[in-house]
């Protein structure tokens, strides 16, 4: 039994004559880790970007746990449970570890309104944003500028600020991008173990194939706009139409 | 728990330098000559502005080229109040001034905040020469180029009047009625920048996209920022008035907001302490150049050129830096 978390309908988003996403119906159930392939300018980014409302949609909708949300804000979105990361590592550089992720906290209990409290006073904030830290393995630099943090810690670090908005829908736009392939598994491993840990519903967006086989349950591809294939990840595996076009060979016997 | 995010509020280096400071702006008025005093009395009232210019550069990371306006609604209205009211009371001066620069920070405000960078600064200049002919203009409002007198007031709600020598007032009990309300806009000020309010702020000047994304309301609190920093140097434009004895439309012209850009600048917009020390050390640097040499201005211009070359994060910067440097401890980039 499954329910559906996400779904969009025809969804439609042109930057002048290129359709990059073109009537794509998309769907995302509750609990799965869900990657989103397909090579570069297939439109899986600017699909989040629609869905996190950092893009207005031309045509179609966006039904969030039973309700229309394509033409909601993004701070109305973030409040029904979606967060994204960044493919960019996209963070606050200049504050601490700890402040990046204590941010998020501050903003998802309705705190950052308040000019009058001391933010390092407020210990249920901090000691949840150490406890996040902990999770991604980051508890030793929490007194560190972001900007101090090496490329693999900042994209843990860059997820950490993500999943601190205890979202229902986590959409991870490249987390393992810019590191090396050493450093790849890792990160996978910190990032899906708190996924599931917390059963957060995710969808990341990933370019490595065997990252992808390893950790999702599912695979949505996309190729010009469109959705070519989904499927479980022996299926894509499998599916001949995926590899050629995708991976460049054909599937193994 | 874990002590490691839960930095000292105030550095050893902010509690001692802070108490020694402290210890010194008291003792001012009983050991230097009523001159010194005012020049100094002018540095805590350009602190105050440079305060809250920074919660937009420093914090927000929007630079203003606008700030006259806030500093010259605070001196105006204080001259309109003495003009048509014939109020002398600070305290009304105080609280007028603050509500009226904070209302047109927030007029302004909806306009400017939805730019950036140079954008944003372009606006606020703007704005800022909108008042700046308005004063010049309505001259039976305003008095022109003239500007408007303003006597000295009566401070603690009126059971403090001036004396008959206006000079040993205003280098006296003037002075620590200024003293008093610096100390107070500084708290104010860091505990905002220390809030969570404060938190978001500094998250929007580090990256505007992400701080959307993790629910932070962008536009809203800059705007909110805008009108904390108009009340800020509005409150400045009041306390001025009475130590100049005359409001003119010079403290609306966008010179006026360069000089508040290099308080801070000079100080370094990075620290919290950075615009009070700049403001007092400009304020320093211009009396005595002013009387050093008639070419001051080329003076300053030096200064600063240097500054920028050689000391980047200003002079708080520079010494917070030396500091760690001291100890041993890493430098933060």
């Amino acid at each position: 039994m499954t329910t559906v978390l996400l779904e969009t309908r025809r969804l439609v988003k042109a930057f002048g004559a290129n359709r990059a996403v073109d009537a794509v119906d998309f769907t995302v159930q509750a609990g799965e880790l869900l990657a989103l392939i397909g090579s570069n300018g297939a439109g899986k980014t600017t699909l989040v970007n629609l869905i996190s409302g950092l893009l207005q949609a031309d045509a179609g909708t966006i039904v969030f746990e039973g309700r229309d949300v394509t033409r909601q804000s993004i701070h109305e979105r973030i409040e029904a449970g979606i967060a994204r990361s960044f493919q960019l590592v996209n963070l606050f550089d200049q504050l601490t570890v700890a402040d990046n992720v204590a941010l998020t906290i501050f903003a998802r209990q309705g705190k950052t309104p308040h000019l009058w409290t001391v933010a390092a006073r407020d210990t249920v904030v901090a000691d949840e944003a150490a406890q996040v830290l902990r999770q991604f393995g980051l508890a030793s630099k929490a007194g560190m500028p972001a900007a101090g943090l090496s490329q693999g810690e900042r994209k843990l670090l860059d997820v950490a600020v993500a999943y601190a908005l205890k979202p229902k829908l986590l959409f991870l736009d490249e987390p393992t991008s810019g590191v090396s392939t050493r450093e790849k598994a890792p990160i996978m491993d910190v990032v899906t173990s708190v996924v599931r840990q917390e059963h957060i519903t995710a969808v990341v967006i990933e370019h490595d194939m065997d990252i992808v086989f390893r950790y999702s349950d599912r695979i949505v591809a996309m190729h010009q706009g469109a959705i070519l294939a989904q499927g479980s990840p022996d299926e894509i595996r499998r599916n001949e139409q995926v590899t050629t076009t995708l991976i460049g060979s054909p599937p193994p016997a | 728990m874990t002590p490691a995010i839960r930095p000292r509020l105030l550095s050893r280096l902010e509690v001692g330098g802070g108490l020694l400071v402290a210890v010194a702006l008291l003792a001012v008025p009983l050991v230097a000559a009523p001159f010194q005093t005012i020049t100094v009395c002018y540095g805590l009232v350009f602190a105050i502005a440079a305060l809250g210019f920074n919660l937009l550069l420093g914090y927000t990371g929007l630079l203003s080229f606008g700030h006259s306006a806030y500093f010259g609604v605070g001196a105006y209205v204080t001259a309109e109040l003495v003009k048509y009211l014939g109020w002398t009371s600070m305290e009304a001066y105080v609280v007028a001034g603050i509500v009226a620069s904070a209302l047109v920070a927030a007029l302004f405000g909806i306009v400017c905040v939805r730019y950036t960078r140079i954008f944003f600064g372009i606006l606020t200049l703007a704005l800022s020469q909108v008042l700046w002919s308005l004063a010049l203009k309505l001259f039976w409002v305003t008095g022109g180029s003239d500007g408007l007198r303003v006597p000295t007031p009566t401070l603690l709600f009126g059971t403090l009047a001036p004396t008959k020598d206006k000079m040993d007032f205003l280098a006296y009990h003037y002075y620590y009625y200024v003293l008093v309300l610096f100390a107070a806009a500084v708290a104010v000020m860091w505990l905002i920048v220390h809030s969570p309010f404060g938190k978001a702020l500094q998250a929007i000047r580090d990256n505007e996209t992400r701080a959307e994304f993790v629910g932070v309301q962008v536009r809203k609190y800059r705007w909110i920022a805008f009108v904390v920093s108009g009340a800020f140097t509005g409150l400045a434009g009041t306390l001025w008035v009475p130590l100049n004895g005359l409001t003119t439309p010079d403290i609306l012209y966008w010179q006026f907001s360069g000089r508040i850009v290099f308080f801070v600048v000079l100080g370094g917009f990075r620290t919290f302490w950075g615009p009070i020390v700049g403001a007092l050390a400009y304020n320093y640097l211009e009396t005595y150049a002013v009387g050093f040499t008639v070419y001051w201005q080329l003076v300053l211009g030096l200064v600063l050129v240097l500054l920028v070359l050689t000391l980047p994060q200003g002079l708080a910067g520079a010494v917070e830096a030396l500091s760690r440097r001291l100890r041993g401890a890493p430098a933060v980039a």
